[in-house]
């Protein structure tokens, strides 16, 4: 887990506390990592449970076809540019000086949520002084899309961080039935009762 | 969902080896291959030689080797080191236990579950035997106020003998059920002193060390438990929890061993006062074990089938959900 990109040298070194009591407009008093913007978008109940450490990722058939996918495909890019323990970025490029982060995504049907990790991570480099792109790729779909941090996208992921603090700091929410429980991992800790 | 991984049962004296990212297993008769993605956990009834190489590949792919002696008594595992921990979980776990009120409400589900299903197990007999219904039907009964007393124990142990009480009447019960070369007559143990009580010894056994590896696969600490005492063994929650499966899965696969005939003479060993399974009849049960907990149910709250074994596993969540305060425990009680 080390930032490997030659073009971000300086994102580990900077110093964590200066960077969250000068540069960031709110004081985080937990790491916020793109996984738990995914999940704020999914489910609160999914993403309080993934932020107590009670994951179940680990035996679920869609999250093993996403690693292969992860490992497989884009080999010869370099891959999984982890910053400050925080975000993790599926692979780096540079393209007419600007750097480009690449995340790769096996659908399209959590966009909204791929998205908005995409933009957290945008923001995040902008908070360390970086002005970067991201690109969405789709390699089952033989598609990407680009990603730019607009300002109001800005405000919306400082109101995610804060929407994320409130439920990761609070009760476990009772899970809700959604459309996409049927393909959750948590979908049989979540119902596991006999329903009645 | 884990249904790629399967238990392995190994019944024969032999090594276990590691050749790049297959294990064998191998003796003079055969050469069994157990792909490594493939075990869930391996259960050693003969004597198991095995390299470290073996045993941290095991461990490495967090699959436990649950051993029992020449007797088929459960020796011990090789539990791999936990990956799945929660620390927030485990405050939560041992907090239930340390405030009295808390531990008792939980050790009272695993008594309440126990004897749903043990009064299921005797309701259908007292349905389809016309003979010995009326009896059965006093026992049920009987089992039925003590149950009424449950709230009136005011420690672990008084509840431990209102389910030490209960489980008297039931073995009583299925004195009536069985034929008289299976009768229980009184409950021993180590060794078990005759056929019926050397058949629970053995499935019980095996269903502890089944609910000791659904709890590896979870974030619960195995050690925390609530009915029976943490000191009491090593993984004392597996003892907790089995109390839930022993009626629905090991009493059942018994009864119809017993019932159906399946079992000869030389399915057992020894003399009475040291009964013990043959070779025989350990494949037979653990046959009919492992038949068992593949079986599928349809599940109300999931809305799908889900196997025997997966119903240990949602056991474990609900616990878990009851101790993170999102919901109360309600003990699995056969709806079926």
């Amino acid at each position: 887990m080390t930032n490997n990109n030659p073009t971000t040298p300086n994102t580990t070194k900077a110093p964590k506390d200066e960077y969250s009591t000068t540069d960031h407009p709110l004081s985080p008093t937990m790491k916020i990592t793109g996984v738990k913007i995914n999940y704020y978008h999914i489910c609160h109940t999914k993403l309080w449970l993934f932020s107590h450490n009670i994951t179940l990722e680990h035996e679920h058939e869609n999250v093993n076809i996403g690693k292969v996918l992860h490992e497989e495909r884009y080999s010869k890019n370099k891959k999984d540019v982890t910053i400050d323990n925080t975000i993790s970025i599926d692979f780096v490029k540079q393209r007419n000086g600007i750097i480009e982060l690449h995340e790769v995504k096996k659908t399209k049907k959590m966009e909204d949520a791929h998205l908005r990790q995409m933009l957290y991570y945008l923001y995040y480099l902008k908070r360390r002084g970086i002005d970067a792109q991201g690109v969405m790729n789709y390699p089952l779909l033989n598609q990407t899309k680009e990603v730019i941090l607009t300002s109001d996208a800005e405000k919306n992921i400082e109101e995610d961080i804060r929407g994320i603090e409130r439920i990761v700091t609070g009760r476990m929410p009772h899970p809700k039935r959604i459309r996409i429980c049927q393909k959750c991992a948590y979908s049989e800790f979540c119902f596991c009762g006999d329903g009645d | 969902m884990d249904t790629m991984r399967a238990d392995y049962y190994i019944l024969q004296d032999g090594i276990l080896k590691r050749k790049e990212n297959t294990v064998y297993f191998e003796n003079k008769g055969e050469r069994r291959v157990l792909p490594i993605n493939k075990i869930y956990s391996i259960y050693a009834y003969g004597k198991l030689s095995f390299s470290s190489g073996v045993v941290s590949y095991l461990s490495k792919n967090g699959i436990p080797i649950h051993f029992f002696n020449y007797y088929g008594f459960y020796e011990g595992s090789m539990y791999p080191r936990e990956t799945l921990i929660s620390g927030d979980l485990v405050i939560q776990q041992a907090a239930q236990y340390l405030d009295d009120d808390k531990r008792m409400q939980l050790a009272g589900k695993f008594i309440e579950g126990a004897c749903g299903n043990i009064l299921k197990n005797l309701k259908y007999y007292s349905r389809s035997r016309e003979d010995i219904q009326k009896n059965i039907d006093s026992y049920i009964s009987s089992i039925e106020s003590e149950i009424l007393r449950l709230p009136d124990a005011h420690s672990i142990a008084g509840m431990m003998n209102v389910e030490g009480r209960i489980r008297n009447i039931y073995y009583s019960a299925l004195d009536e059920i069985f034929p008289e070369e299976y009768r229980i007559v009184t409950r021993t143990r180590r060794p078990p002193g005759n056929k019926m009580n050397t058949l629970i010894s053995f499935g019980n056994s095996l269903m502890y060390t089944t609910v000791l590896s659904e709890i590896y696969n979870t974030q619960l600490n195995p050690t925390i438990s609530y009915l029976h005492e943490p000191f009491e063994r090593r993984f004392s929650l597996a003892l907790d929890v089995s109390e839930i499966f022993k009626p629905i899965i090991i009493d059942r696969i018994i009864l119809k061993l017993v019932n159906k005939n399946m079992l000869d003479d030389n399915c057992f060993r020894g003399e009475i006062g040291d009964m013990l399974l043959s070779d025989k009849g350990k494949k037979i049960f653990l046959k009919e074990y492992n038949d068992k907990l593949g079986t599928t149910i349809k599940h109300k709250g999931l809305k799908r089938n889900v196997s025997y074994k997966r119903l240990i596993r949602l056991e474990l969540y609900k616990l878990s959900k009851h101790v993170l305060g999102d919901e109360v425990y309600k003990p699995l009680v056969m709806w079926w």
